[in-house]
C-alpha cells in the first residue's frame, strides 16, 4: 500500500495501575488500517482489544495511561493532541459505534438530534441543511421512513434501527476511520448479517477505515480484510483474513479457531432411553386484563409439544423474543404456565401449586446464562452446592462429600469449595453452577444459553464438560441457545422457535441438511462465517 | 485435575487487587470520620454524665433562679463538705443547674434516636420482604403505606402521645410508626430486584424454603442500605423528639431532654438566651454528625454512589 495508512499505531503500550497483576494492558501493539480497509481485531475478554480503541479514541479510563508508542491518525499523533483538539478530531475524521445501542444513544432524544448534534458540533450547516444531511445519511444506512424516525426516541426502534441510527451519527461526517467495538454481539443473528452487510456496502462506498473489534471468528470471516489476534495485551499474530482463518501460524490462533463450534453437525445415534419431560400444548401469555387497564396481550409460548428422552439433549433454537427462555423457565417452574401440561417423569407438574412442586424440584435443575450472577457472591462455593440436598434432608458432612466429588468431575480443586464466586473466572463459575445441578442427581437439566457468556475457547471446555455429565448421569438435557454453531455441536434434536411458536423440530442433523421452515432457512443463512469451515476437524494443518 | 487460567481471571483479579475491604473505605471517608467522632463524643458525654462534673439534673434551687452562665455558688456534698460550684451554663427559670440538664439530656436523645432506628429498620425490613416477595400481599401492604404516609408525621405522633399516657415509650412509638413506610418502600424495591437475580432463581430450582430463600439470598442486600437509612432516621427521631416536648406533648418536663429545656427557656428567650443556646447548639451539633455519618456511610456502602467516591 502505497498511501499512508488512515490509523498507525506503533508500539503502542497502556499501562495498568499499580497493584494490577500485569504492567501493562496493552504492549507493544504495531499495526495499522488503510483507507477501504476492515481490520478485524480479534481476541477473548481481557486481551487488551478494547483498551486499544479506547486508546485511539482518546477515551481511556483515567487509571490507564499510554506510556509508550505512537497512534498516527492520518499521521497526526493522537497520543499528543490536547483535549480540544480530540474533540475535533472525533466525528470529524475518526467515529465509534458501541456494543450496546441502546445505552449508547441518549434515551430522552429524538434520534434525529442527535444525528443533527454532531453536524451541529462540527460544522457551520444552517438547520435545515442538517435535517437533509441526517436524512441523507439515514437514507443510507437503509432506515424505513426516515422523515417519521427522525422524530422518534431510542426506545421506539428495534435494536437494529438503533445500531443503523448509531452507525449514521458516527458515519454523518464521513470519517477517515470508523471503530466497531463489538457492534453485533447484542444483536440477533438475523439483524447482525444486516448490519455487517451495511458496514461493509458503506465503508466501500466511502472508503472508510474500519477498526472493528470482535470476539467472534463467524463475523471475523465475514467482513474482515485482515485480522490482528491479540492475547493478554499482545498482539499474537496479524495477516490477511484468509490466510489466518485458513493457514493460522501462531498456537493461540490455532487453538481459537479450532474452538469455534462447527455448524455442520456429527452424526449421532437417535437416543432411545425413557422420556423424561413430554411438554403439550404449553402455552404463556403475559398481560391481558389488569385492575385498572386493559393490557396489551403477549404470547410468549404457544402451544409448545417438545419430548426429551433420558440420555438426549434437545435444543431450542431462536433469537430473542422467540419463546426460548419462557419455555426453559415453565418447565423449571420459575413461572407457572398459563394452559397445557408438562409431564416430568410421568408427573404433571404444569399446574402443582408451590407446596406440593417442591418434592419435584429435585427432578429438574437449571444452568443459567450468566455464571456472574447465578451464584450468590456472599455465599461459599461449597455452601452454594449444598444448598439444595440439604433442605431434601441429607447431612451436611454427607453434601460436602458429594459436592467435593462433583468438584472433581467438573475440573476443579476440591479447596475451591471455600472459596467465594468471585474468585473464579467466567468457564469456572460455569463449572460450579453445573456441580450444583447435579448435586441434586436430577433426571432433567435445563440449559439456559449456558457457554453464551463466556469467551470461546472457554465455551469449547464447558460444552464438552455438559456432554460428559449427560452421558454420565444419562440426563435429560433441554438446551436453550441462539447459536446455530452450539446446537449444531451438541443437540441431537432441535426444535426452532419463532414469535411463541415452534416453527420446525427433528433430528440436528435432518434440520441442518434440510431446513424445511423459511425461518430456519432465514437463520442458517445468517449465520455468520457459514462458509468457513471451523472446528477442530478441518484443522489438521 | 485441568483448572483453567484465563484471561477472565486476570481480570478478576485486577479488579480484587484495586477493591480495598468495604470497612477499609468507610474509614477513609472524611465526613464518616468527623460525624463518627463526634457522635461517639456525645455518646460519651450521656453515658458519663454523672462524672462529669455535674450535680442532678432535678434539683430545684428558687435562690438561683435565672443565673447567667458562671455563675458562682456554694453546694453541700453528699459528705457534708461545702464546694463551690460554677453554673456553667447558667440556671433556668427553678434554678436547675442548665448545664447538667444538657449533658443529661444527651441520653434521652441518643436513646430516643437509637431505639427509634433500630425499631424503624426492623420493622420495615420485615414488612417490606413480605411486601416485596409475596406479590399478593404486595399492593395491600403498600397502600397502607402511603396513607401512613399522607398524614404528617408530627400530626400523627401527637395522635399516638395523646392517646396514651406521655413518656419515653410513646414518644418512641409515635415516631417509629411514621418512620416505617420509607424503610418499607426502601426495602421492597430492593427485593423486587434480588428477587429476579439468577441466584435466587437457582435456590428455588433447589427447592430452599421461601423463609429461608430471603433470609439467606435477599436479606444480606438491604444491610447496607438500611444502615444508611437506620443513621437518616436516627438523626430526625431526635429531631422530632425534641420538637414534640418543646410543643409539651413529649417526654414530661421534669424529665431533662433538649426539647424540654429549650420549652422552658422559652418564655425568658430575650433576656436569658443561654436557656435555649446550649440544648440548641447540642441538638444542632447532634443531628448534623449524624447526618453527616449517614451521606458518608451511604457514599461508600450504597452502589449506586459508591463508584463516585
Amino acid at each position: 500500500m502505497a498511501e499512508t495508512p488512515v490509523l498507525n499505531l506503533k508500539g503502542l503500550c497502556v499501562q495498568l495501575p499499580r497493584g494490577s497483576d500485569r504492567a501493562h494492558a496493552v504492549e507493544d501493539i504495531t499495526f495499522s488500517v488503510g483507507a477501504g480497509q476492515i481490520v478485524c481485531v480479534v481476541g477473548e475478554s481481557g486481551s487488551g482489544k478494547s483498551v486499544t480503541a479506547q486508546a485511539v479514541m482518546g477515551l481511556l479510563p483515567r487509571e490507564l495511561n499510554p506510556s509508550a508508542g505512537q497512534i498516527l491518525l492520518q499521521g497526526e499523533d493522537v497520543l499528543q493532541a490536547t483535549a480540544s483538539r480530540l474533540r475535533d478530531l472525533r466525528g470529524t475524521r475518526m467515529a465509534m459505534i458501541f456494543q450496546e445501542p441502546m445505552t449508547a444513544l441518549n434515551p430522552v432524544m429524538k434520534v434525529g438530534d442527535q444525528i443533527a448534534e454532531v453536524l451541529e458540533i462540527h460544522t457551520e450547516l444552517s438547520q435545515p441543511d442538517r435535517r437533509n444531511r441526517a436524512l441523507e445519511i439515514m437514507r443510507a444506512v437503509h432506515l424505513p421512513e426516515p422523515e417519521r424516525l427522525l422524530g422518534v426516541y431510542p426506545h421506539q426502534l428495534s435494536g437494529g434501527q438503533r445500531q443503523r441510527i448509531m452507525i449514521a451519527a458516527a458515519l454523518v461526517l464521513d470519517p477517515a476511520l470508523l471503530i466497531a467495538d463489538e457492534p453485533t454481539t447484542a444483536l440477533d443473528v438475523t439483524t447482525q448479517a444486516q448490519i455487517l452487510r451495511l458496514i461493509r456496502e458503506l465503508q466501500e462506498r466511502r472508503g472508510t477505515g474500519v477498526m472493528f473489534i470482535t470476539h467472534d471468528f463467524g463475523v471475523v470471516a465475514e467482513i474482515a480484510h485482515r485480522v490482528v489476534v491479540m492475547q493478554s495485551g499482545r498482539v499474537v499474530e496479524m495477516g490477511l483474513s484468509d490466510d489466518i482463518l485458513r493457514r493460522p501460524q501462531c498456537e493461540y490462533t490455532r487453538m481459537l479457531i479450532a474452538s469455534v463450534p462447527s455448524l455442520k453437525p456429527p452424526a449421532r445415534a437417535p437416543k432411545l432411553g425413557a422420556t423424561a419431560l413430554a411438554m403439550e400444548r404449553l402455552s404463556k401469555t403475559y398481560g391481558g386484563r389488569g385492575l385498572f387497564r386493559r393490557g396489551r396481550l403477549v404470547r410468549a409460548a404457544e402451544n409448545v409439544d417438545i419430548t426429551v428422552r433420558r440420555g438426549e439433549t434437545v435444543g431450542i433454537v431462536g433469537e430473542s423474543g422467540s419463546g426460548k427462555t419462557t419455555v426453559a423457565r415453565c418447565v423449571a417452574r420459575l413461572i407457572e404456565p398459563t394452559s397445557g401440561s408438562i409431564r416430568i417423569d410421568n408427573v404433571d407438574v404444569a399446574r402443582l401449586p408451590e407446596s406440593r412442586l417442591r418434592a419435584h424440584r429435585r427432578h429438574v435443575q437449571i444452568v443459567f446464562q450468566d455464571p456472574y450472577r447465578s451464584l450468590n457472591p456472599r455465599r461459599t462455593v461449597g455452601a452454594s452446592i449444598i444448598e439444595g440436598p440439604v433442605n431434601f434432608g441429607l447431612a451436611r458432612a454427607e453434601a460436602m462429600q458429594r459436592a467435593s466429588r462433583l468438584m472433581a468431575l467438573v475440573g476443579l480443586a476440591p479447596d475451591a469449595l471455600d472459596r467465594y464466586p468471585h474468585q473464579f473466572s467466567g468457564g469456572q463459575r460455569q463449572r460450579i453452577a453445573i456441580a450444583r445441578a447435579l448435586a441434586m442427581e436430577p433426571t432433567l437439566l435445563i440449559a439456559d444459553e449456558p457457554v453464551s457468556a463466556l469467551d470461546v475457547s472457554v465455551q469449547a471446555q464447558v460444552l464438552k464438560l455438559l456432554d460428559d455429565v449427560r452421558q454420565r448421569f444419562d440426563l435429560a438435557v433441554l438446551f436453550i441457545t441462539h447459536d446455530l454453531r452450539v446446537a449444531a455441536q451438541i443437540c441431537d434434536r432441535i426444535a426452532v422457535m419463532q414469535r411463541g411458536i415452534v416453527v420446525e423440530q427433528g433430528p440436528t442433523a435432518e434440520v441442518f441438511a434440510a431446513p424445511s421452515h423459511a425461518y430456519t432457512r432465514a437463520l442458517f443463512e445468517a449465520a455468520p462465517g457459514r462458509n468457513v469451515q471451523f472446528g477442530p476437524a478441518t484443522n489438521a494443518v | 485435575m485441568s483448572i483453567e487460567v484465563l484471561p477472565a481471571e486476570i481480570a478478576e483479579g485486577v479488579r480484587a487487587a484495586r477493591r480495598p475491604g468495604r470497612f477499609a473505605l468507610v474509614m477513609r471517608n472524611p465526613s464518616v470520620i468527623i460525624g463518627a467522632t463526634i457522635v461517639t463524643f456525645l455518646a460519651l458525654v450521656g453515658v458519663l454524665a454523672p462524672v462529669l462534673g455535674t450535680i442532678s439534673p432535678s434539683e430545684i434551687n428558687p435562690v438561683y433562679r435565672n443565673k447567667k452562665p458562671g455563675a458562682e455558688r456554694t453546694i453541700r456534698t453528699e459528705d457534708s463538705k461545702e464546694v463551690q460550684f460554677v453554673h456553667r451554663f447558667g440556671t433556668d427559670t427553678l434554678g436547675r443547674d442548665v448545664y447538667s440538664r444538657v449533658v443529661y439530656g444527651a441520653r434521652v436523645s441518643l436513646v430516643v434516636g437509637l431505639t427509634v432506628a433500630v425499631l424503624s429498620v426492623a420493622i420495615g425490613l420485615t414488612i417490606g420482604l413480605i411486601a416485596g416477595y409475596i406479590r399478593w400481599l404486595d399492593s395491600i401492604i403498600m397502600r397502607v403505606m402511603d396513607g401512613l404516609m399522607a398524614i404528617p408525621a408530627i400530626l400523627l405522633a401527637m395522635g399516638v402521645v395523646s392517646l396514651s399516657r406521655a413518656g419515653l415509650l410513646a414518644v418512641v412509638i409515635a415516631i417509629v410508626i411514621p418512620e416505617i413506610p420509607r424503610v418499607v418502600r426502601l426495602v421492597r424495591a430492593i427485593v423486587l430486584s434480588i428477587r429476579e437475580e439468577p441466584y435466587v432463581e437457582a435456590a428455588i430450582t433447589v427447592g430452599t424454603p421461601t423463609p429461608t430463600l430471603l433470609v439467606r439470598h435477599v436479606l444480606p442486600n438491604t444491610i447496607a442500605p438500611l444502615i444508611v437509612q437506620g443513621t437518616f432516621i436516627c438523626g430526625s427521631a431526635i429531631l422530632i423528639e425534641a420538637i414534640l416536648s418543646f410543643l409539651g406533648i413529649g417526654i414530661p418536663p421534669e424529665t431533662p431532654t433538649w426539647g424540654n429545656i429549650m420549652a422552658e427557656g422559652r418564655s425568658l428567650f430575650r433576656i436569658y438566651p443561654h436557656n435555649i443556646f446550649y440544648p440548641g447548639v447540642c441538638l444542632a451539633l447532634a443531628v448534623l454528625a449524624i447526618n453527616m455519618l449517614g451521606d458518608g456511610l451511604r457514599d461508600t456502602l450504597d452502589p449506586r454512589f459508591a463508584r463516585r467516591v
